[in-house]
């Protein structure tokens, strides 16, 4: 049996993991093992493993010469890793991600811990968005006196969201 | 830096089975490379940036607080058996720090995987108020550092597995009674279907040594913190019983499989002149699961914990002030076990179905 990984070396090391009853098989060889850190087993789990390697497949189907323009990683990059390169790859690579987070994660959407910061930008973006949709309306009925009052109030949160 | 943090000083709520409590979580900057995949440049930055505001924080006032390059082969290992650094930080030089409160029970490292990963120990079962102390500090970090943070996906980490929350929780069980009753595979297999993870005691299969095994959240999207804690907090309470009713059988039903190992433990311990540490770790379980059950008197509990401890490899090189090749190692150990049993008394079976005590009376056989 070869190595998954390297697909030229025989396969030494078997792992099997269950997870909410699906089961997944990786089989190493010797040197393999040792680079994905299987040996090392505090730094090491099989989930990172697999995802790894399922995450190479998922990721080329996107374009193989995408680069992040915050840090310059590629897809290649991840194939080999299984890391990302910066913050800004989640944008960059989102479609080849998206149906990755799906398949290793409980939801598709975080329901945690929203940071004061992150907290503010989102209710101002969603006012400016409630009051967006209003203008739309009032233009649509000719109610231009409420559409003047509505187009101040996006000015002024447009100047407190750049602030 | 010269003992053991406290939370290994078992007098948590459950600390019999549960050993200790463990959350961490992941913070990047946002539009900064990530550790992995930084220049050096990029990384002292994101350090210099990082370290004055964590030695700030009120928790860490007091604090140690060191570069990885500063540190030797030997300190970066004795960090890693008491669990305050992982690993992975440990091949680290340039560029990484890690920053512990005196007390060893609040630890970050910076430039691990991610730019930072704050973690937050206790003894026995205290997953909750380990996650209370980190958001807190969590809390004042984000007021001074822009942390990456996506809408739909949360708290971004170099590594998607732990994208959203960002968060890792862990409790380390003792579970020899499950182990000798050979019911731990269905526990392991059961605890795995729904999503969390069991590791041993550094890692590998379900062959954990010492009897010690990690418990943890296996996914971070999709559930709020305080769900996933108290879904594995949920769980945990569950193998506790399960541990106690495990440990109950054997005393009513195979006391004499239970004295024997016991017996045999003390006896190797007391007597043998080298022993590695696998070895070790499960014998001293073994002791560890006396004390529990009543056949050596409480007070000698602490004694048989640090053990755990002063017996990993690079422990036993710090006391000893040198480096020593594995057969020294053995040699070292086993002296220091037999010096520390000294003082212990001959394992008492008549106290065994006492100190369980769960009201049934089980009938020791005589021999």
């Amino acid at each position: 049996m070869l190595c998954d990984v390297c697909k030229c070396n025989d396969a030494t090391v078997f792992l099997t993991q269950i997870i909410e009853g699906k089961m997944q098989k990786v089989n190493l060889c010797d040197a393999c093992s040792k680079d994905k850190g299987v040996q090392d087993p505090t730094g090491f789990a099989l989930a990172d493993l697999l995802l790894g390697i399922g995450a190479a497949e998922e990721i080329e189907k996107g374009s193989a010469t995408q680069r992040c323009p915050v840090c310059g990683f590629t897809q290649a990059d991840f194939k080999k890793s299984g890391r990302l390169g910066c913050s800004a790859c989640y944008v960059t690579f989102t479609e080849a991600l998206t149906a990755l987070l799906k398949a290793m994660h409980k939801g598709t959407a975080h329901v945690g811990k929203v940071p004061q910061r992150a907290h503010r930008a989102g209710e101002l973006s969603d006012r400016m968005r409630n009051l967006s949709e209003s203008l739309q309306k009032a233009v649509a009925e000719e109610n231009y006196e409420t559409a003047a009052s509505l187009r101040d109030q996006i000015k002024q949160l447009e100047g407190e969201l750049a602030g | 830096m010269s003992n053991a943090g406290e939370w290994l000083r078992g007098e948590g709520p459950h600390h019999q089975i549960v050993v200790s409590s463990r959350v961490r979580l992941a913070r990047n900057l946002r539009d900064r490379a990530f550790p992995g995949w930084a220049k050096k440049a990029e990384r002292s930055a994101v350090l210099e940036l990082i370290k004055p505001r964590l030695e700030k924080l009120p928790e860490m006032q007091d604090s140690f607080s060191e570069l990885l390059q500063d540190l030797s082969a030997l300190e970066k290992q004795v960090l890693v058996e008491r669990h305050l650094i992982s690993r992975e930080h440990a091949a680290k030089s340039a560029g990484s720090a890690v920053i512990m409160n005196r007390r060893q029970t609040l630890s970050i490292m910076i430039n691990e995987e991610d730019h930072l990963r704050m973690q937050s120990m206790r003894s026995g079962l205290q997953l909750k108020q380990a996650f209370k102390l980190l958001d807190k500090i969590d809390t004042a970090l984000e007021g001074e550092l822009e942390f990456a943070y996506d809408q739909k996906l949360g708290y971004l980490t170099a590594c998607p597995t732990n994208v959203g929350t960002g968060m890792r929780a862990s409790a380390m069980l003792h579970l020899p009674g499950l182990v000798l009753s050979e019911l731990i595979n269905q526990v392991v297999q059961a605890v795995s279907k729904i999503g969390l993870a069991v590791r041993g005691l550094y890692g590998e299969g379900t062959e954990a040594m010492g009897n010690l095994f990690q418990i943890s959240n296996q996914t971070t999207l999709g559930e709020k913190e305080d769900e996933i804690i108290a879904r594995l907090t949920k769980v945990i309470e569950t193998i506790i019983e399960k541990e106690h009713d495990a440990r109950q059988v054997l005393i009513q039903k195979r006391s004499n499989t239970l004295w024997d190992q016991i017996g045999r433990a003390y006896g190797v311990l007391t007597f043998a002149h080298a022993m590695n540490s696998k070895e070790a770790l499960n014998l001293l379980s073994i002791i560890k699961l006396g004390v529990d059950l009543g056949a050596f008197p409480e007070d000698k509990r602490l004694a048989i914990d640090e053990l755990f401890m002063d017996t990993q490899p690079a422990h036993l090189q710090k006391t000893s002030q040198q480096k020593l090749n594995a057969e020294e190692r053995d040699h070292l150990r086993a002296e220091i076990i037999r010096t520390r049993l000294k003082v212990f008394p001959k394992p008492d079976i008549s106290k065994l179905a006492k100190g369980a005590g769960n009201g049934s009376e089980p009938t020791p056989t005589e021999q």
